[in-house]
């Protein structure tokens, strides 16, 4: 399977020439390459596929309400996102293990992320959201690009001990002028390593367009490196979903290293510190307004019949359960004492370190001795 | 008892290491086929097999970042960075990665990660082939960092390093890798003293001579001329940077009163700044004297002949003796 390439750096412009098996308008299109990677999936699955998306756009909702109302120092919202964060992690399987960046929302949904997980880490209660052993997905990273070297790193081990298990790693169009990014290619090349690589050109770093980092398709890059690519419609979740399960069956077949890059849209700020308006142009969101991948999908079901009123207000109550339960876990949230800022930086004993920390626990008891 | 250069100590401690636990992996530039460029590496590739002695792609965050997925998939990665000024492209690995995920995660992630640098100057190098950044590391926490002065603790800190669940930056000075000293290769790792540990090298009763790494030996050289001059030195080898043992340096100091920390890193916000400082908040009332720094300047490392100027020396550290004691010095002006 080789990618089809074009040099032109305005993805919003070759369009068409990504990967797609469903239509803006939710029709379907034949897809010679990816077709038989989804021919198993029906309309249950379809259905299964919408509520992900319908809960992921509401929890991300939720993320900025929340932030808004000052219960978060920051969220990164991922709305428009929605087909490419649940159709490649839903292609995952249990054992992979995923290193994601900041906006990866619907991926640690799609692993099992608990209603907490979600906003622990904005909040400023930890360092990180969830259990990464339970989730199989390691820390959200904030360093753009660092990573990817950790999933090839991991997917060495992997390699190592001959299992099943694919290490995937997720980054922004940013993240891809990275010098991280660009080693974590050679790496993963060199060593033939089980990472699938996940670019989610949303078109903005900030406020800096794509162009601004790469004059070529960010998928272009790949075969550079020896590592096949595909470009896909990131708002077309069946597509993203296709193109995520040829990657992992390449890396779970021996076969090194797989590339995808989705071609989706960041609908709203970068994060809820952010003010578009100074940067994007309102006629580029509308043009992608009318691609939401949501409603593509929702479209889609409809024209089949898959799809009536009753189950979508089901859907929507489900999303409202779980964006009830991610608030009432935040607000539940108990910040730890203050001799807790001294936990778990060493795993065994530091001499300065523990005598820092008796001396602010000394300084502490005055007060309690005060009282 | 078995003689060997500090270098064939660190090898040695690698393959133990290595035999001792088979998560423990190598990963570095050329350390496969040519035992890296100071031959540390030499014959490991051979026993353990190129799964374990990895040669990498050149690439310093690269190296560093693959030893992160590896310690995230349970191994027990040992880096070997090429040199000392080679480790810049590899910092934000080192300190937003590798020195935080222990803490982000509140121990549910191990970083068991060694950082072998080749340090220092004082062998004649090209442009930064000589640097001194320990600072650098000493002030993140979440790193440990670790200067060994001689082949007995080069082989044993080596595999402690090794052996902890926490990240460590292990710093060889380079001007020593053909220097000689008798390691004990069989003693149980679990009899040794702490990695942490500092120790008295030479015991002394007027000053107290605090140093790390190649320093050592000028420390000791100082000491024997002091002697003939009929003054004392306590010389005290820190081996740990972080954390730095206190007890044992304010033991030192509680005793002598008098202290000169000499390192061959520049001078602002060093090492030895910190060390002085510490020692000024545990025990100022038995201080005799205001404590000094012998160090290098604060100037990027000198080109190869200018090194001389720029690395202590003995004399500069026999001034900084002087000054302590109040005996005629450079300050002062010589003696009449
Ligand atoms: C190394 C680094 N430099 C700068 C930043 C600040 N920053 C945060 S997000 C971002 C843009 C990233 O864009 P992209 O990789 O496209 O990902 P996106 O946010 O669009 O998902 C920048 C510059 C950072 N987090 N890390």
């Amino acid at each position: 399977m080789s990618p089809q390439i074009t040099p032109i750096a305005d993805t919003a412009q070759d369009l068409e020439l990504s990967e797609r098996i469903l239509a803006p308008d939710g029709s379907r299109i034949p897809n010679p390459r990816l077709d038989a990677f989804v021919a198993d999936v029906d309309a249950a699955q379809l259905r299964a596929l919408h509520r992900d998306m319908v809960i992921l756009r509401r929890i991300d909702a939720e993320g900025v309400a929340l932030q808004r109302q000052g219960q978060l120092g920051l969220w990164a919202p991922c709305q428009g996102q929605e087909a490419t964060q649940i159709g490649t992690a839903r292609a995952l399987a249990p054992q992979d293990y995923v290193f994601p960046s900041y906006r990866e929302t619907g991926v640690i949904y799609a692993r099992g992320a608990q209603p907490g997980d979600y906003v622990r880490m904005w909040r400023g209660e930890e360092g990180a959201g969830h259990d990464p052993a339970t989730l199989r997905v390691a820390p959200l990273q904030i360093i753009i690009g660092a990573q990817t070297l950790h999933a090839v790193g991991y997917a060495l081990g992997i390699r190592h001990e001959a299992t099943d298990e694919v290490a995937v790693t997720y980054f922004g169009d940013g993240a891809t002028s990275q010098g991280d990014v660009n080693e974590a290619m050679i790496f993963a090349s060199s060593y033939q390593a089980p990472v699938v690589f996940v670019c989610q050109n949303n078109h903005w770093a900030i406020s800096e367009p794509v162009s601004l980092q790469s004059q070529y398709p960010i998928a272009g890059r790949a075969p550079g490196f020896g590592i096949p690519s595909l470009r896909v419609d990131g708002n077309d979740v069946l597509a993203c979903l296709a193109a995520m399960r040829w990657a992992l069956d390449h890396a779970r077949s021996g076969k090194g290293p797989a590339y995808i890059e989705a071609v989706t849209y960041r609908m709203g700020p970068h994060t809820t510190a952010d003010d578009p308006k100074r940067y994007r142009d309102e006629a580029e969101l509308e043009s992608w307004r009318r691609r939401d991948p949501i409603e593509r999908l929702e479209a889609h079901l409809r024209a089949a019949g898959q799809l009536d009123e009753h189950q979508l207000a089901e859907t929507q109550a489900a999303a409202d359960d779980v964006a009830k339960a991610m608030r009432a876990a935040c607000l539940g949230m108990v910040t730890r004492p203050p001799l807790a800022v001294f936990d778990g930086v060493y795993a065994e004993p530091h001499t300065g370190l523990d005598r820092q920390r008796e001396d602010y626990a000394a300084y502490l008891a005055t007060f309690e001795a005060e009282a | 008892m078995t003689e060997l250069t500090l270098g064939k100590a660190l090898g040695a401690g690698l393959r133990q290491a290595m035999r001792d636990d088979d998560k423990v992996v190598l990963l570095g530039e050329d350390i496969g086929r040519l035992g890296g460029v100071f031959r540390i590496t030499d014959g490991l590739l051979d026993e353990f097999g190129a799964a374990r002695v990895i040669d990498t792609p050149l690439a310093e965050s690269g190296i560093v970042g693959m030893a992160v997925g590896l310690a995230f998939r349970g191994y027990r990665p040992v880096v070997e960075i090429q040199f000392d000024g080679f480790v810049y492209p590899a910092f934000d690995q080192i300190v937003a990665q590798v020195a935080k995920l222990h803490y982000r995660t509140q121990g549910r992630v191990k970083m068991p990660i060694t950082i072998r640098i080749p340090w220092a100057g004082g062998i004649g190098a090209a442009e930064h082939h000589s640097e001194s950044p320990e600072a650098y590391f000493v002030h993140t926490a979440g790193l440990r960092v670790v200067a060994v002065s001689n082949p007995a603790d080069a082989y044993r800190s080596l595999r402690q390093a090794i052996a902890s669940d926490d990240p460590v930056i292990f710093f060889e000075p380079k001007r020593l890798y053909h220097h000689k000293g008798d390691v004990e290769l069989e003693a149980p790792l679990a009899d040794a003293p702490p990695m942490g540990l500092a120790r008295v090298v030479r015991p002394g009763t007027d000053v107290t001579l605090i140093a790390y790494g190649a320093m050592v030996s000028t420390a000791l050289e100082a000491a024997e001329a002091a002697e003939d001059d009929g003054v004392s030195l306590e010389v005290i080898d820190l081996r740990s940077l972080s954390p730095v043992d206190y007890d044992s340096v304010a033991a030192s100091v509680r005793k002598t009163g008098r202290v000169v920390v000499a390192h061959e890193a520049s001078r602002e916000a060093g090492v030895a700044a910190e060390v002085i400082a510490s020692i000024t908040e545990r025990c100022f009332e038995y201080l005799e004297a205001a404590p000094l720094r012998v160090t290098g300047h604060d100037v990027p490392y000198p080109p190869a002949k200018l090194e001389k100027y720029h690395l202590p020396d003995l004399d500069r550290l026999l001034d900084a003796v002087d000054r302590v004691l109040d005996r005629p010095n450079s300050l002062t002006g010589v003696e009449a």
